[in-house]
């Protein structure tokens, strides 16, 4: 499998925060200038009105000890793919998909099946799945920690946004990288996510938005990353966000330095923190995976180890950008301490888990993983950062990470793009790549140095399956002793 | 629906030089037991459809999860726009040569059919499962999963194609995990949904089944008391089911042509070979030989056409230790000038066709499992992947595995836990000093290959006898 890819974000989507068990309707006033907005937004009203229509069918239809929940995901999306500052592919999909629960009896089942926005397709379609799922139910075993619907939460976020029409994005992008060996991938349009069940929830969550995720390549291989985002496209802030990439690469400009294996103090860039942290959510800050020995951050909850008490971790949805409810339509808190001076203070905990374990939940999702995490700023100014570094790597990004001893907190991972040997605070040469392999008891605990007085917002553009909204904010970090392998 | 599909696009009226209808349905059923307890139930339908249209040389695609004519219509509009606004910056100029006119059908071999077991037997089978498994105390959890997929396929396009394809797929997984305080381990069936194949129930239900899965809970305890496996160089051995892992991130993705010509560069990534190694590259020993083959009845990523129309045909990628042709596509081999094989492949009807390994698979050498461990007089044999991680050029690799034994005077003598190596890619395979008989070959599969931009999740296949290479660095776990 594949991973996450990061930089820096100059325009960010903004919302006001959705309030619990509140109507809230925060459409920016946007106005809509283009031909694929409109479009959009017509997809949009027919999969919204084809939803609500199904929606108050279906539960107009739950029998007596019947319990139902309807999940929707839908998007209209353009995928341009470049590659020498040409387009490689480029197309667009328009997708949905309804997953409807049923519960009976201690027993639940679901059936996904496509949402077209057309009601004479989509509502027989719903019907037989239904009717399909009662028929099944019967024969499940029975699951002591199933979770029912309850409350009467609803809530309604909207963002439109002002994107390119489809024709002219390779005409928006390519002129400005013509003698680039530029690569990568435009994704935009719309999104939704929408929830509603028998008890009375009901969410609707729909977003427009683009990301140009990019490396420009020098002749000999070396790169620097790069990604624009945001609910608007802004031509002068793309200029920007490609000039300060074209300088970046004037540093790989000399050939790359063999760096040997052993310790070295470090400056990990806020991209490469941000692929340490995307670890949190893969056996680390789940409940689920805590009670059961699959965590790696047993250590920590057991007070074996400890964290350095300059690291603070928090999930915030107050910037919007993803929804707030979770699989069982619950709204999680704005924001959630999760370590605190390197003190684990809050796991995330969904409602089956706290069933399971007699906790208390805390709006997690089915995985409990971070949504909208962020790691809090230190003390260290952007302009201090290679004086403190002093002699040592500063690493840009991380490539392919994954846990080497999950239960000591050990990951293994790549170095990636734009990184750099540093002497007496000086950029000396860009390095060839090497394999790291490090507990984050070591970079997050002891050998923490600082963070940076600044966070980066690194938007997800991750598009398995579907594309994806948010990111993470973060800062970088300075650390000593990081282990290098290979 | 074929004939279908040729009514649309029929009623499809565009100034282009090609135009091509992909539609997919796909059925899936999920069942997920942990402790003995239902964790997921369901059943999902996927279906759609993929116009691609062919203008002034530049593909472009529109794609729509409704099979009514006015959405294709609509879509097909979508993909010419496309095309036509992105032909001015199009980096190669595609022909109809890279969308050859094919007829053809193919279906998995099956012998007791997907839905032979009812929701509520699967259940019970899987719950069986977890109880056999929890042969101790120290287990901690048990689980296992069964996902049966029905994937049908049709192509159609304006220089005549209609293929229709028909893959009927079984993923299984049991597991289970021990745990002594901080000391925790897993050991699974080959790994992590590496029972994954073409088929029916008859690929599960062996009479093997039980005592395999009271053995795979007896490891997990046998592990927590186990030996951390050493930090040395030294001969490793490795089953099958790792060198599924092995094959596929060390000398499949490298070879992919999309990789080798930049498209991948800004997610997965590049690769350390270079178009001109096409024919004289020594990737490994003369004990190396990796086919691509997706002829194997049962084998994961088996079929007759890739999802452009391509005829799927064995062919070695490396034969003897020397680079012989790339993963590359009928797009690719026209960009590169080189080789390839039938490898255009999309994971659904809503991501474009791209270059993919299909099944790549190692050929058997000689000897038993036996013979190979009797030579070696210190070493370490590995067994299912457990960790894995590799570079963007596909060069410096570290990997870890589940279960392992020490090698001593030519036996296996104590079980080490937490086992590990790292190495470089042309390093490793040129240290490949024996290969298995067709005694040690097996087969597996994974769901999960991830790729592309947008990104997409692929199904692979990966056979491979037991193996033995020299002089690796092999360590273990801990801080």
């Amino acid at each position: 499998m594949e991973e996450r890819m990061e930089s820096v974000m100059t325009t960010e989507i903004t919302a006001d925060k959705a309030d619990d068990k509140t109507e809230n309707n925060v459409e920016n006033k946007i106005e809509d200038k283009t031909g694929n907005n409109a479009e959009n937004r017509a997809n949009l009203a027919n999969f919204e009105t084809t939803f609500e229509q199904l929606t108050q069918q279906l539960l107009s239809d739950v029998r007596s000890g019947e319990h139902l929940k309807i999940e929707l995901k839908g998007e209209q999306s353009q995928f341009v793919r470049f590659n020498g500052a040409k387009v490689r592919q480029t197309g667009c999909i328009q997708d949905g998909q309804l997953t409807l629960t049923l519960m009976q009896n201690q027993r639940n089942s679901f059936r996904e099946i496509p949402l077209t926005g057309d009601w004479a397709i989509d509502a027989p379609q719903a019907r037989d799945a239904i009717a399909d799922l009662r028929a099944e139910i019967s024969q499940l075993p029975e699951d002591p920690y199933l979770v029912l619907p309850q409350g009467e939460g609803t809530s309604r976020e909207v963002h439109k946004g002002q994107l390119l029409p489809p024709e002219a994005v390779a005409s928006a992008i390519l002129p400005g990288v013509q003698g680039l060996d530029f690569t990568g991938i435009y994704a935009g349009g719309s999104l939704v996510r929408a929830y509603a069940d028998s008890a009375g929830q009901h969410h609707w969550f729909d977003t427009e938005f683009f990301s140009l995720d990019y490396s420009l390549f020098t002749a000999d291989g070396q790169a620097v990353k790069g990604t624009f985002a945001g609910n608007q496209w802004d031509e002068a802030a793309y200029s920007a966000k490609l000039a300060e990439s074209k300088h970046q690469l004037e540093r790989l400009a000399q050939p790359p330095k063999s760096v040997l294996k052993g310790q070295y103090r470090t400056y990990l860039a806020p991209g490469a923190v941000a692929e340490l942290l995307s670890m949190f959510s893969w056996g680390g800050v789940s409940e689920d995976a805590l009670q059961r020995g699959g965590s790696s951050l047993g250590l920590l909850q057991r007070n074996e180890k400890r964290l350095s008490d300059k690291f603070h971790l928090m999930e915030n949805f107050s910037r919007g950008l993803v929804p707030r409810f979770n699989d069982w339509g619950e709204i999680a808190p704005v924001a959630l301490p999760v370590i605190e001076g390197g003190i684990l203070k809050n796991t995330l905990i969904n409602s089956r888990t706290a069933k399971e374990y007699n906790k208390t939940a805390n709006g997690a999702n089915g995985w409990e993983s971070l949504r909208s995490p962020e790691i809090l700023p230190g003390t260290l100014p952007a302009a201090d950062i290679l004086k403190a570094l002093d002699t040592g790597l500063y690493l840009s990004n991380l490539h392919y990470l994954n846990w080497s001893d999950r239960p000591t907190g050990r990951i293994t991972g790549m170095t990636r793009y734009a990184c750099f040997w540093v002497e007496n605070g000086e950029i000396v040469a860009p390095i060839e790549n090497l394999r790291f392999d490090e507990s984050l008891y070591q970079c997050f605990g002891e050998n923490l140095i600082d963070l940076t007085n600044f966070q980066e917002f690194i938007p997800e553009v991750g598009t398995y399956y579907h594309r994806s909204p948010g990111g993470v904010r973060v800062p970088g970090i300075l650390i000593e002793g990081f282990t290098y392998t290979l | 629906m074929i004939s279908e599909l040729l009514k649309a696009i029929a009623t499809i009226h565009l100034p282009a030089d090609w135009i091509g209808l992909r539609a997919v349905k796909e059925s899936a059923s999920y069942r997920h037991v942990r402790d003995g307890i239902p964790q997921n139930n369901g059943k999902s339908l996927s279906q759609g459809i993929m116009v691609e249209v062919l203008v002034n040389g530049q593909i472009g695609y529109g794609a729509t999860n409704s099979l009514q004519l006015g959405s294709i219509q609509a879509a097909a509009q979508t993909a010419y726009q496309q095309a036509l606004a992105a032909s001015q910056w199009a980096i190669y100029p595609m022909t109809t040569q890279v969308r050859p006119k094919v007829v053809g059908q193919y279906c998995s071999p099956i012998v007791k059919p997907l839905d032979a077991l009812s929701s509520g037997e699967v259940n019970d089978l899987l719950i069986r499962l977890c109880q056999t498994l929890k042969v101790d105390d120290a287990i901690v959890e048990t689980s296992a999963s069964a996902i049966t997929n029905e994937t049908e396929s049709w192509f159609v396009s304006s220089n005549g194609s209609e293929v229709y394809q028909k893959f009927l797929l079984l993923e299984t997984q049991y597991r289970a995990t021990a745990q002594d305080g901080n000391n925790v381990q897993e050991r699974s069936n080959n790994g992590y949904l590496a029972h994954s194949y073409q088929g029916g129930w008859e690929l599960f239900l062996s009479p093997q089944l039980w005592d395999q899965a009271r053995r795979t809970g007896e490891q997990a305890v046998e592990l927590l008391s186990a030996e951390e496996c050493p930090n040395t160089t030294t001969h490793l051995v490795l089953a099958p089911d790792q060198m599924m892992l092995q094959i596929h991130e060390s000398v499949g993705h490298p070879l992919e042509l999309d990789r080798i010509l930049g498209d991948e560069r800004n997610y997965a990534g590049g690769s350390f070979v270079k178009a001109t190694d096409f024919g004289s590259l020594s990737y490994g020993s003369k004990l190396m030989n990796i086919t691509f083959n997706p002829t194997v009845a049962g084998e994961f990523a088996s079929y007759s056409f890739d999802d452009i129309g391509a005829p799927a045909t064995k062919e070695y990628l490396i034969q003897e230790g020397v680079l012989q042709r790339g993963l590359g596509s009928l797009e690719s081999q026209a960009r590169m000038g080189v080789a390839g094989v039938a490898c255009a492949r999309a994971a659904s009807w809503n991501r474009p066709p791209i270059d993919r390994m299909a099944n790549l698979n190692l050929e058997a050498g000689e000897g038993s499992f036996e013979d190979l461990i009797r030579e070696i007089e210190h070493g370490v044999f590995m067994e299912a992947n457990r960790s894995w991680s590799i570079d963007d050029q596909r060069y410096k690799f570290q990997f870890g595995c589940e279960y392992a034994k020490l090698i001593e005077n030519g036996k296996l003598t104590k079980t080490l836990r937490n086992p590990n190596y790292r190495a470089t890619t042309p390093e490793f395979w040129h240290s490949l000093v024996r290969v298995g008989g067709e005694p040690t070959w097996e087969m597996y599969g994974t769901p999960n290959c991830g790729k592309g931009e947008p990104n997409q999740a692929i199904r692979v296949g990966h056979g491979s006898p037991t193996c033995v290479f020299a002089n690796v660095e092999v360590f273990g776990g801990g801080s």
